[in-house]
């Protein structure tokens, strides 16, 4: 269970934003992306997720078990800025709905919707629309969102915004979990988040420093 | 897909959704024709089908520019777009979705503006007909328009200026139909199969159309 970048770069309009950086995530490690604001943290997370495409380079998946070729943005859930959250439906509904779209990858099984909240701490707002939740509780949801799919890859781009200290530990234990799971993270953030990234990479703009250690 | 399904068309009810916005809309224009036509009867029943169906047309592109700009406005379009699922499919079930809740309620208001207009019993019934075939490739054309101007904050205007020149070919067989049913000399099957046809063909064109404008909105 492998995910490798090699030699990515891309272009916003004209500019290039990063080029060749490689990677290679193995069961159980994280890489921590950070760098100042438009360094490129957020296009390489969307490059991973097969949103944008790279200008050159290309992201593979390689699963444990003999699978057929799979696109790695299949394997990833993708945690952006935006909750990717209905305001008019509920939570439960919200939840509800992403649990039976994204479906379960082959290696594990999503937690019921109840238990996905009580996860975030959040059991008992579950009737509520979700456009009456405050920014921090739509953040939490956001990221129950995570549990209730199984996905071996997590692509987390400032999963902290909007929230408070405890609500940061929360986050760093549900991502030590999935890790100690056997899953791989990809993260981008501003404030230190407690958990053990086996790799860093500090985006520096176009001319970037790779700080990581046997990649 | 189900869920994708029913998610869509919970939304098109809740608060905001404007599923009834476009059978208002219908309502009005059909409703304003006689007061701009004048009160001859006669003439009334003879443009009522072509009214019918402009007014259906027009409200069928009212809420189609929202097909996809709300899920990407609140990031689902990204998880839509990363799943295993052809995209294809999905868009298909986006526009089944969208027919569902904003044209179907067209088709079946159609009859009573049938009636404002002072048509007869035949002739409502080929309209509603004609409508229930013909409008699903409204709905899938204006779907290539909205994967379009996905990006474009204002696309609303844009994606029926789009939209509109390729749903001709539907007005005319739709229409061209409608008075086959009650002028006699014209047969009524072979327009309605076109018809038939059209929408069969952009049920197949519109969503690898719109999966591919999706695909390289990217952002």
């Amino acid at each position: 269970m492998r995910l490798i970048a090699d030699t990515l770069s891309a272009h916003r309009g004209e500019d290039l934003i990063f080029s060749n950086i490689s990677f290679n995530l193995r069961k159980s490690e994280a890489l921590l992306l950070t760098g100042r604001n438009g360094s490129g943290k957020s296009t390489l997370l969307r490059v991973v997720a097969g949103l944008i495409r790279p200008a050159g380079g290309r992201v593979e998946w390689v699963g444990s078990e003999a699978e057929t070729a799979v696109r790695a943005a299949e394997v990833c859930h993708y945690l952006g800025h935006r909750n990717a959250m209905k305001p008019e439906l509920t939570v439960a509904e919200n939840l509800g709905f992403w649990r039976d779209f994204l479906g379960d990858m082959s290696g594990g099984t999503g937690a019921p919707i109840e238990e996905a909240a009580e996860a975030v701490e959040l059991g008992s707002i579950l009737h509520l629309p979700f456009g009456y939740l405050s920014a921090g509780q739509q953040r939490r949801m956001a990221f129950a969102k995570l549990l209730v799919a199984h996905r071996p890859v997590w692509i987390l781009d400032e999963p902290t915004a909007a929230l408070d200290t405890s609500a940061e530990a929360l986050f760093a234990r549900l991502i030590r979990n999935h890790m100690a799971n056997g899953g791989i993270v990809l993260a981008a953030t501003h404030q230190p988040l407690d958990f053990d990234a086996t790799y860093r990479l500090e985006m520096t703009g176009f001319d970037y420093r790779d700080m990581g250690v046997g990649i | 897909m189900t869920a994708l399904l029913l998610r869509d068309l919970k939304l098109s009810v809740r608060a905001g959704g404007g599923a009834l916005i476009g059978v208002l809309f219908f309502m009005t224009v059909v409703a304003v024709m006689p007061f701009g036509v004048g009160p001859d009867l006669n003439l009334l029943a003879r443009i009522g089908p072509a009214i019918v169906w402009i007014g259906a047309l027009l409200s069928a592109l009212l809420g189609l520019d929202r097909m996809f700009q709300t899920e990407r406005e609140d990031g689902s379009l990204d998880l839509l777009l990363m799943q295993e699922h052809p995209l294809v499919v999905t868009v298909l079930v986006k526009c089944i979705a969208h027919w569902l809740a904003n044209v179907l309620p067209l088709v079946i208001a159609s009859p009573l503006l049938g009636l404002f207009m002072n048509m007869s019993e035949v002739a409502i019934g080929a309209v509603m007909l004609t409508l229930l075939v013909g409008s699903p490739a409204l709905t899938l054309i204006g779907s290539v328009g909205a994967a379009v101007a996905v990006t474009l904050p204002r696309g609303g205007l844009l994606v029926s200026i789009l939209v509109l020149p390729l749903c001709i070919p539907v007005l005319i067989f739709g229409v061209s139909a409608s008075y086959a049913a009650v002028e006699d000399p014209a047969p009524f099957l072979p327009p309605f199969l076109i018809l038939a046809a059209i929408t069969m063909f952009f049920a197949v064109l519109g969503p690898v159309g719109a999966a591919l404008a999706l695909r390289n909105a990217g952002d």
